[in-house]
């Protein structure tokens, strides 16, 4: 490969594009057997995946898809024929045993169960690589090309491997939509599972079989080394979009499907380039779009609800400092100045302006002049808040023995997501009405001092 | 330090996501006594002592060593975690534990020195164990395993220490030496805090009681807090209202949006 | 006498020093850092880092163009720091499983750094091969010259330097840190409570980790160097009673595994970094063996356990 130098070569753009368009027109049919392969090895390994997941065993394919390395040389070296059927045999053997060994080496030694995982992903690769620079240093025909399941390699995928990787990913697929009660019952709480009498152990041994023959199906499409993100990234991706299973084994099956097909094309047009590390790079893609911007849990939704929540905090605050106001003039006097509420309220000036400018838009505030008032809809807020913030200072004060400076810092944060039914709960539970520093607590009805 | 409590905890509260461990307690304890701290499973009272020493941290609340912070009194508070934490299988014997409490007063290039291990040395021996100074500590038994960690506090030589549940699931000698050393202890003026669950041995052993769940119920003197209408308030179930608030509370992160305080 | 010389080649001889020299080196530093990784429950930790350490090679040598020492000694330093960050950022932010954040950052790094290896082969003395197997092969041939290209003196390979420097600073660390590194291994929290920074020896650490995998990188490659840092700092773990002997036993073991390995390269004619890898891994299938024997034997011979082994 040294010297070779094809990606600065002006034509190769041009090449690439005629490429693309061999792979979309379908006329080739080996590249249309590779993009239905790829979609279906993208869905399967993802929704199996999601499964190890959710049982805390994300490294779980990574470490098996390792230990098939050796298997597939084995049975190279023991038969001397490529065939899809016989490599397939080979690496699931070996991943079986290195699944065994995952799981014997922390029960029966001091081992313990991440090192058991490195040490099994570890101890194969090494055998497999072993193998295959032996293999490679002989003369036996036929063993060119088996370096390509370390990477993937989607243009080096016989139809023969395609046979079997549609029938395989299309077993899996069936079984975990027959499985799927158990599963989910067993991925959700184990222990449980075994108290219900399901038999726990022979769907993990289930659950296993399956992300081996997903991972052996998929070698030469992703490759040994890359394995463990196509069973773990589209997962983690669609976490962030949805807390229902079901969803969240569709999405993550089309993420799957989309970074692994585009995988596929990149490589095909592209044959020097390994395929698995651009799918695995789609995925990040998607995982990290997933991450921030994601509309219920993404990074900016979060940043967006926090600050919103200040605000809102902040206009409360204030409308119950107006309110205080009001109370002490007796509701002789509805109107006061900034350097009123700051004297209650400390906060800057710029940013009481600024809140209030909002208050006063919606409503709740009038501006006359130099001077902000409640307005008869910001009141009935105010009386509102004011009552929850009182009531919550008698509750705490009677029944959780803090004193009156304690109960209030409590109260101010309480006030604001108290609703309608807490409130009333809080009522029942109450044996005095006044708050603890001996101001009444308005009623809900309370017209008193309407300013008219 | 004169007359600073050896211990003095202001407004604590942790949560863990969002459910809240602890809301706001407060109380402080005298010195040269030993203080339970008490109250029914799931009531956050390894979370207290953590929170105290800042191993969790706390959302709100202040701790206060001898009216100074926690950095200031790091080399004479020690800390007794619970045995579980760590792994037994880990390839070290009972004397190199030991001399790891000496770990504060060494810089990180130091060795333990000839008097170092002379402390240490006296710590097991204070402990009966010195004849198991040189065991790996996956050979010992859980109450000579307890004891180790009890020897490594001494060898600290702080003058409070924290302790989570000493007596859980200890032998009859490993309870009676605890025993033994909180009166060395106390005799030499040092305070001790543990977290305990017997309720019968409470009043036996400990001077002073925290009663806590959730939020403080109850702490003072022994004698004074021990009472039934304590205990039932402590064991009795919490406050459902004021606990699905918090929880709320922390959910909705209202806490971060509130300003000031 | 003489003839025997003759057909004995000389240079042959000092090549092949140079390859043992260098593996005995890279395989006593994996070793000897991997310890600490195994007692704090960090092996995965260990396979992230080494895999992303070669997404820092590639870039250190695409953005300064050189490949000396520094470089890419900084570049793999900094790559592995900020795969121990993120993974960890990632866990607390997005509330991940641990090994869930791990997996996803180090499949992303290994990626880039395999499609920028594809794409600038011609470029980059670098190849997919060499990603996998390392090239202690040919060690040897890359050496460093004292003084002018032509007539100053030739030092040896560079990868022996390399490793030699990063075996000296590992040595050296550990030998200083000691007692705090096992303080923070045994029990974080007691060390918290001691007031010892644990942040900064987590980070210390994989400092080690990075400097030790991207200074093996050259002779065994990215992958193999997992399982000289875990399998033989491992197989201590399971015997040794104190520290000191588990890092004895685990360098004990490292090199037991390089001379094994080299002869069965030798007798099979395959990789030399693979065989080393897999002859750790046949010596701790070994000691299991015996462990497991001893075990049965003592079950059988005595009624009641001599001493009481926690079951």
């Amino acid at each position: 490969m040294n010297g070779f130098e094809p990606y600065n070569d002006p034509g190769f753009l041009a090449q690439a594009w005629q490429q693309l368009g061999v792979f979309w027109s379908f006329d080739d049919m080996n590249a249309t057997w590779v993009l239905v392969g790829s979609l279906l090895l993208g869905m399967s390994a993802s929704v199996i995946g999601a499964f190890a997941f959710l049982r805390k065993r994300s490294l779980l394919g990574d470490a098996l898809a390792h230990a098939a390395l050796p298997g597939v040389m084995m049975a190279f070296l023991l038969s001397g024929s490529r065939d899809a059927e016989i490599i397939f045999a080979g690496a699931l053997v070996s991943s079986l045993l290195g699944f065994w060994l995952i799981d014997w080496l922390p029960k029966n030694t001091k081992i313990k169960p991440d090192a058991a995982l490195a040490i099994t992903l570890s101890f194969f690769f090494a055998l497999g690589l072993m193998l295959l620079s032996y293999i490679q240093n002989t003369s036996l025909p036929d063993k060119s090309g088996l370096d390509k399941l370390l990477f993937g390699q989607a243009a080096a995928i016989t139809s023969n491997d395609i046979d079997l990787l549609l029938y395989v990913t299309t077993l899996v697929l069936v079984t975990v939509v027959v499985f799927f009660q158990k599963f989910r019952l067993i991925a959700f709480n184990r222990v449980y599972a075994e108290t219900l009498g399901v038999p726990v152990r022979f769907y993990e041994v289930v659950l296993a079989i399956l992300i081996v023959l997903s991972v052996v199906v998929g070698l030469q499409l992703v490759g040994v080394v890359l394995m463990a993100a196509i069973l773990l990234t589209p997962i983690a991706a669609a976490r962030f979009w949805s807390h229902q299973l079901s969803h969240l084994l569709t999405l993550a099956a089309l993420f799957g499907a989309l970074s692994a097909s585009l995988g596929a094309q990149i490589s095909y047009v592209a044959p020097a380039m390994p395929t698995g590390p651009w799918i695995v790079v789609s995925l990040s893609l998607l995982f990290f779009i997933s991450f921030i911007f994601a509309p219920r849990q993404g990074l900016i939704k979060r940043y967006l609800d926090d600050r919103a929540l200040k605000q809102r905090v902040i206009q409360e605050n204030i409308l119950r400092t107006l309110y205080k106001l009001l109370e002490r003039s007796h509701f002789q006097r509805n109107g006061f100045s900034l350097a009123e509420i700051t004297e209650l309220r400390s906060m800057s000036g710029t940013e009481l302006r600024n809140r209030l400018a909002e208050m006063v838009r919606r409503g709740w505030v009038k501006q006359n002049r130099q001077q902000y008032a409640l307005s008869e809809k910001g009141l009935l807020k105010a009386v509102k808040l004011t009552r929850r913030h009182r009531l919550w200072e008698s509750y705490l004060s009677q029944h959780a023995d803090m004193t009156s400076d304690q109960v209030h810092q409590q109260a101010e944060r309480i006030e604001h997501i108290l609703n309608r039914e807490q409130e009333e709960q809080i009522v029942a539970e109450l044996m005095e009405h006044f708050d603890p520093h001996g101001a009444p607590i308005p009623g809900l009805s309370d017209n008193q001092g309407h300013p008219s | 330090m004169s007359n600073q409590p050896p211990l003095k905890v202001d407004q604590l509260s942790i949560r863990y996501h969002h459910k809240p461990v602890l809301t706001d307690v407060s109380f402080e304890i005298p010195p040269g006594q030993t203080v339970a701290i008490v109250g029914p499973n799931g009531a956050g009272k390894s979370s207290l002592l953590k929170g105290i020493m800042n191993l969790t941290p706390a959302i709100q609340g202040k701790v206060q060593f001898y009216g100074r912070t926690l950095e200031e009194k790091r080399l004479t508070t020690a800390y007794v975690p619970q045995r579980e934490e760590i792994d037994w299988d880990f390839p070290i014997n009972v004397m190199d534990v030991v001399l790891m409490g000496r770990h504060g007063q060494l810089k990180f290039w130091q060795r333990p020195s000839r008097c170092d291990r002379q402390i240490a040395e006296q710590a097991l021996k204070d402990l009966k164990m010195w004849d198991f100074r040189d065991r790996q500590i996956a050979q010992l038994s859980g109450g000579q395993q307890q004891r180790v960690f009890l020897a490594r506090a001494l060898a600290q030589q702080a003058s409070l220490y924290l302790m989570d549940e000493p007596f859980a699931g200890v032998d009859v000698a490993t309870e009676k030496t605890i025993i033994e050393l909180f009166k060395q202890l106390k005799a030499k003026g040092n305070t001790v805090v543990c977290v305990h669950h017997d309720l019968n041995t409470v009043g036996e052993y400990f001077d002073h009681v925290i009663l806590i769940n959730a939020r403080l119920i109850a702490a003072g003197p022994a004698h004074q807090v021990l009472t039934q209408a304590n205990l039932n308030k402590t064991y009795g179930g919490r406050l459902s209202l004021l606990n699905d608030l918090t929880e709320q509370m922390y959910r909705s992160r209202l806490d971060n949006a509130h300003p000031g305080d | 006498m003489s003839t025997l010389f003759q057909s004995f080649n000389l240079s042959d001889w000092v090549l092949d020093l140079w390859i043992l020299a260098t593996a005995s080196l890279v395989a006593a530093a994996c070793a000897l850092v991997g310890v600490f990784l195994i007692l704090r429950r960090q092996a995965l930790m260990g396979d992230a880092i080494s895999h992303s350490v070669l997404l820092g090679i590639v870039l250190a040598y695409l953005i300064s163009g050189t490949n000396a020492l520094w470089v890419m000694l900084l570049g793999a330093v900094i790559i592995g720091l900020v795969t121990a960050w993120l993974s960890e950022t990632l866990h607390k932010v997005s509330r991940l499983q641990s090994d869930a954040s791990i997996g996803i950052v180090f499949t992303l790094f290994f990626s880039i750094g395999v499609i920028l290896v594809s794409l600038y082969t011609g470029q980059i003395d670098l190849d997919q091969e060499c990603v996998l197997y390392g090239e202690i092969a040919f060690v040897p041939f890359d050496t460093v010259i004292w003084g002018d290209m032509e007539t100053g003196t030739d030092l040896g390979p560079r990868a022996f330097w390399l490793i030699l420097i990063v075996f000296a600073v590992v040595l050296i660390s550990l030998l200083v840190g000691f007692e705090r590194l096992k303080t923070v291994t045994f029990h974080p929290s007691l060390a918290v409570s001691l007031g010892i920074n644990i942040t900064f020896w987590h980070y210390f650490l994989m400092t080690l980790v990075s400097m030790t995998t991207v200074a093996s990188f050259d002779a065994v490659g990215a992958i193999l160097v997992v399982a000289l840092l875990i399998i033989p700092a491992a197989t201590a773990y399971l015997l040794a009673r104190s520290l000191k002997t588990m890092l004895w036993l685990a360098v004990a073991y490292s090199q037991m595994a390089v001379w094994l390995g080299y002869a069965i390269a030798f007798w099979l004619n395959s990789a030399i970094a693979a065989a080393i890898a897999v002859s750790a891994g046949l010596l701790m299938g070994l000691t299991l063996v015996l462990i497991q024997l001893s075990k049965q034997y003592h079950k059988r011979t005595h009624a009641h356990p001599l001493r009481q082994i926690k079951d």
